[in-house]
């Protein structure tokens, strides 16, 4: 009992983030996850809490883990001081670090998020650019969007005009060093082995899946 | 609540030099905002900010989508803060609200568990060789546009009112969840009261709407909108705000978040069309500015210059009322003056086709 507790006290977010909760229920009472999914950040709190090996297990393995929006607003309304939002996102690291992440369907969203945005980050260092967030793929943002997206290179350069090339300014080509500093602080800090793991969760998966 | 609490909300913010952190959203919706908040800074308030070209992404969106590692991201933004000190300066501009959140985060985390911060300084080092101090101020661009909205007005060309009545525009005010619900004494007037946009409405002659759900997330989400499957939750959230706001007939909405400024003018023309819902008084959307757009405009600046053709909900109806004088035909104009066509109209837009809309009352 309390192994999977102790693994989650390496995390300055746990250790920052539960104090001692009263279940009293006020960060559900805000939490926009919990009006939209059946989702209750006040249980997680518990859960961890406990420190109840079986029960953390489930979270870890579950689509629940994955409903918070880091919004953080159950932050400043605790009584208690404590952070639902930083156990979270210690519980989400974990459950990528030990591959329970891919046995449930949200988590395994993990993949699509580490390919499109990590890899842009890697490549570009930009979390997005215009033509990531490809119309076909956005229908929501309407029609304003894809005109600008179509015309991109005549509407950005009216307020950036070095946009995808060298210099300042917004969406600026970043320079190559820059870039392979990116990278190579990916490299020093486990950033790259993060994702390699993120990889190999859901290889493992569907490898068992077809097994 | 004694009043005297309210001094844990007063903020310092840096008078001048500033190094500029640009924003990966903003960019993207809103590039003529990042050019317009250094337009003011530089020609209206004379103030030295620095733009540098080697600065990237502090992996926010990545860091919140929990796909980035904290010792990652520490590294990173410490990147950042070697760049500025390189470039001599010591306060920081920081564009984007979830960046903003980020550092104040990072530097709270460095100051509680000093292991942290001894790890980054080490990771950053092996990773580029830099070295860096950390800054005397951190402020959101929107804290410099409150911070100088005296001065701001001093130069105004008009006021947030209603040319043809003299009546205070209706503003519905949204400020970025991770601007002070993380650490509120970080944020003008707290998570709870913030001030910093409506300190702008006010000191510019408009009024500041209170509705129940002031204070609700914009329902980014992260991960919850930035996988195509989760998208759900986000237009709920928004949707819950628009239907909050609506019977107080807001004249326009201004957010000090990338992501929200973008979320509920989209979301507007969504749900028009899943639901033949619209939310403005006049039958179409309510416009959604960012507040260098509400500054610029105050300003005189042109609205097309700011980039206000991005905009999905139009903002013409709002520019009318205001008394702006403005070039239909050079809204869709693009590089060196060139038309480069327009999008196809919508519910939300104000001169689009013949669908009955629900409005709400």
């Amino acid at each position: 009992m309390g192994k999977y507790f102790d693994l989650l006290m390496k995390d300055v977010r746990l250790r920052e983030g539960l104090k001692a909760c009263m279940n009293c229920g006020v960060c559900t009472g805000v939490c926009p996850s919990a009006e939209f999914y059946d989702y209750d950040p006040r249980q997680i709190v518990n859960i961890v809490q406990s420190r109840n090996d079986e029960q953390i297990e489930r979270l870890l393995r579950s689509d629940t883990l994955w409903h918070c929006g880091e919004c953080m607003s159950c932050r400043p309304r605790c009584p208690r001081g404590n952070t639902p939002g930083y156990i979270i996102q210690a519980l989400r690291t974990l459950s990528q670090q030990l591959g329970f992440f891919a046995e449930s369907e949200k988590g395994r969203q993990q993949l699509l998020l580490k390919r499109v945005i990590g890899q842009h980050i890697l490549d570009k260092g930009y979390c997005i650019t215009p033509r990531l967030v490809a119309p076909e793929g956005h229908p929501e943002q309407g029609p304003v969007w894809e005109w600008a997206v179509t015309n991109d290179v005549n509407l950005y350069t009216r307020f950036s005009p070095n946009y995808r090339q060298a210099g300042e300014g917004a969406l600026r080509d970043i320079d190559r060093e820059s870039i392979a500093e990116i990278n190579r602080i990916f490299e020093v800090t486990g950033g790259k082995e993060f994702f390699e793991t993120i990889e190999k969760g859901c290889a493992d998966y569907e490898a068992k899946q077809l097994a | 609540m004694k009043r005297s609490s309210w001094r844990e909300y007063e903020k310092e913010i840096a008078h001048d030099h500033y190094y500029y952190a640009r924003s990966c959203i903003r960019q993207n919706f809103f590039p003529g905002s990042e050019t317009t908040f250094l337009r003011i800074m530089r020609d209206v308030l004379g103030k030295d900010i620095y733009d540098d070209p080697r600065h990237t992404s502090c992996t926010g969106i990545g860091y919140h989508t929990d796909i980035v590692p904290l010792d990652t991201t520490m590294a990173v933004v410490a990147r950042q803060f070697a760049l500025m000190t390189e470039a001599g300066y010591e306060n920081m501009a920081v564009s984007c609200i979830t960046s903003f959140g980020l550092y104040t985060e990072i530097l709270e985390t460095w100051h509680e568990f000093p292991e942290t911060e001894a790890r980054a300084r080490e990771n950053l080092r092996q990773a580029t060789g830099r070295e860096f101090r950390i800054p005397k101020n951190i402020a959101h661009t929107s804290d410099l546009i409150f911070h100088n909205r005296e001065e701001i007005e001093r130069q105004a060309v008009r006021r947030l009112v209603d040319a043809a009545t003299g009546e205070p525009l209706k503003v519905v005010e949204h400020i970025g969840c991770h601007y002070a619900k993380i650490f509120p004494k970080s944020g003008i007037g707290g998570s709870e009261f913030p001030y910093v946009l409506a300190g702008m409405v006010e000191q510019w002659g408009g009024t500041v709407v209170d509705y129940p759900e002031r204070r609700h997330c914009c329902g980014f989400g992260f991960r919850n909108y930035l996988v195509q499957a989760n998208r759900g939750f986000s237009i709920a959230n928004s949707r819950k705000k628009l239907e909050s706001m609506a019977p107080y007939k807001p004249d326009m909405m201004v957010a000090n978040c990338p992501g929200c400024a973008m979320f509920l003018d989209k979301w507007q023309y969504a749900l028009a069309e899943m639901e033949n819902t619209t939310y403005g008084a006049d039958g179409r959307g309510i416009p959604v500015l960012t507040y260098e757009e509400m500054a610029g405009l105050v300003l005189g600046y042109d609205p097309w210059e700011m980039g206000m053709q991005m905009h999905q909900v139009d903002v013409e109806p709002l520019l009318d009322k205001l008394g702006v004088k403005y070039d239909s035909a050079a809204k869709f104009l693009g590089r060196g003056g060139k038309y480069i066509g327009a999008p196809k109209p919508v519910a939300v837009n104000s001169f689009s086709g013949d669908r009955l809309y629900r409005i709400k009352q």
